[in-house]
């Protein structure tokens, strides 16, 4: 029998495999995280197969379980995905420290292990990484949710208290695993890599949000690997091995997209880079929505650009609708994406998708830009730092060498935006001072739905 | 022996993640996170195995709540996934 699991533990790994292969392109996405949800009904079939298992509080589990889980997602409204993506990835993290705890409650001496020490460490490891998961996602849970404020808390010593709280981490575990006996060490872990992931996460502000929550995707995944470690069971080390791969992967790829080191993204130092921000010269000019009614009936090629303050005004239905009425009137409608824009990776696409924006309509910023002198008007939605000039020109600006969408080379730019302060960066977006731009004041959902009603009536 | 062939697995299997997605589309983000999100609830495998154990209170009250969790975090993630992914048509379709 124990052959039998085994196998199919093999097959659930490569069902895994395939699965996440096919995630990463376009048709077979779907298909890819059918199949590998198949995997893990396998995987958990067969696991409720092993003798001697007492099925009630397993059945009462998962039951719980899945009712909430299901609930949760059949809930959830689109703009909500990065905060449940979020919680979820924490929950996931918190039951491999659970999964760890509870086989030193069953064998505080790990005298059943083949070799004591490397379980103990195991433990300590999955302990670690999934405690930092679960409060590190949480506190980006009440960060996307608005449920906590979305800037960076920094307070003076901060990084000498994180080394400080790391450091009793790896003593207490070095203790722990040296002499398992001694319950408190494990206790101490726990608590610490608990404290370690609030304190890590909350000097990272919203804007770095999509390189934390990939970054904790990650972390998930590791700590899933180190329980596999602790019950010596190999599918949890593949699996969980895979999706930490994949995690960073993703991560770097966020990293990439703001020219930034994960280092810096994660120990901060944003906009403390010091230096002199450029002068700003020209002025910002706003303009009616009636004006750019007759500005956008006359263009032949738009592109939108949205970000952040797209989603926080839901206003990716009106959008929509806008670009329909657009392409209508004979205009070429694009929607140019930065790789950071929102605050998950792909949070954009989520959205617009929802709003039924098909997909070949999407460009990255790397298509859309070699076109953007040809673009007529581009109509800037809630977006800052990821269309400011400032990161091409002014090498004193923290984002300097950060990609961006150059939409500034487009012939007019429409700036929507809610008045007239800094981003959420805090940094002046020299965009909106240039010639060719024009602010639009105001929620950009009402802004949208006037201008539809204009090109109605 | 066995702990040495485990380890030779994990190795193995980050080399094989890193290989696996290279390019990755953006649009294709979100959804690549939340259902690798959803894998790495495979610790409920080990939930079970803790929950199901015979004896050992704390044990078995730890693996009950470690599953639920895993729980949650697999069957939400994947459901999440294929209602996103659902979301993504072609034009015309």
């Amino acid at each position: 029998m124990e052959i039998f699991i085994n196998l199919a533990y093999i097959v659930a790994s490569v069902l895994f495999i395939f699965g996440i292969k096919m995630l990463s392109s376009a048709d077979t996405a779907r298909r890819g995280n059918q199949i590998s949800a198949i995997g893990m009904l396998l995987a958990v079939v067969v696991t409720l197969l092993n003798n001697g298992l007492d099925f009630t509080w397993i059945i009462a589990g998962l039951i719980l379980g899945a009712a909430i889980g299901g609930i949760l997602a059949k809930r959830v409204q689109m703009t909500g995905m990065p905060e449940l993506v979020a919680l979820f990835n924490g929950f996931g993290g918190l039951s491999s420290l659970l999964v760890g705890w509870a086989e030193y409650a069953k064998d505080p001496t790990f005298g059943s292990a083949e070799n004591p020490i490397f379980t103990g460490s195991a433990v300590v490891f999955a302990i670690l990484v999934g405690g930092i998961t679960f409060t590190g996602s949480l506190i980006a849970y009440l960060k996307l949710s608005g449920k906590m404020g979305g800037s960076a808390t920094v307070f003076p010593g901060q990084k000498i208290l994180n080394a400080l709280v790391f450091l009793a981490l790896i003593v207490c575990g070095v203790i722990f695993v040296m002499n398992p006996v001694s319950s408190w060490a494990i206790y101490a872990v726990i608590g610490l890599a608990l404290t370690l992931g609030i304190l890590g996460v909350i000097p990272i502000g919203g804007g770095d949000m999509p390189v934390v929550i990939s970054f904790l995707n990650s972390f998930s995944g590791i700590a899933a690997s180190a329980a596999g470690f602790v019950i010596l069971n190999n599918v949890l080390i593949v699996a969980g091995c895979l999706v930490g791969a994949s995690g960073i992967v993703l991560t770097v790829i966020m990293c990439k997209a703001m020219n930034r080191t994960l280092g810096n993204v994660l120990f901060g130092g944003f906009g403390a880079a010091g230096g002199k921000a450029q002068e700003v010269e020209g002025e910002m000019k706003p303009l009616s929505t009636q004006d750019a009614f007759y500005v956008l009936e006359a263009a032949q090629s738009v592109v939108f650009v949205p970000g952040y303050g797209m989603a926080v005004a839901q206003a990716q239905h009106a959008v929509k609708e806008l670009g329909e009425i657009l392409e209508q009137n004979g205009a070429e409608v694009r929607y140019a994406i930065h790789p950071v824009a929102g605050r998950m990776p792909g949070h954009m696409n989520v959205l617009l998708a929802e709003a039924d924006v098909p997909y070949e309509q999407l460009c990255e910023m790397d298509d859309v830009n070699p076109t953007m002198e040809t673009v007529d008007v581009a109509i800037v939605i809630g977006a800052n730092d990821v269309v400011n000039p400032a990161a091409l020109e002014d090498e004193n600006s923290p984002i300097y060498g950060m990609p961006i969408i150059n939409v500034h080379q487009a012939r007019t730019v429409f700036a929507l935006k809610r008045g007239q302060g800094a981003g959420f960066s805090g940094l002046v977006n020299t965009l909106f001072f240039r010639e060719n731009t024009r602010m639009i004041y105001g929620d950009a959902k009402a802004t949208m739905t006037d201008l539809v009603g204009q090109f109605k009536g | 022996m066995e702990l040495i062939l485990l380890i030779f697995v994990f190795v193995i299997a980050a080399f094989l993640g890193f290989e696996l997605i290279q390019r990755v589309p953006s649009q294709l983000h979100t959804p690549l996170m939340s259902g690798s999100n959803a894998i790495s609830g495979i610790t409920m495998v080990g939930a079970i195995i803790a929950a199901g154990s015979v004896g050992g209170d704390i044990g078995k009250w730890l693996g009950f709540a470690a599953l639920v969790l895993a729980t949650i975090n697999v069957v939400g993630g994947y459901m999440v996934t294929d209602r996103m992914l659902g979301m993504f048509k072609k034009k015309g379709k």
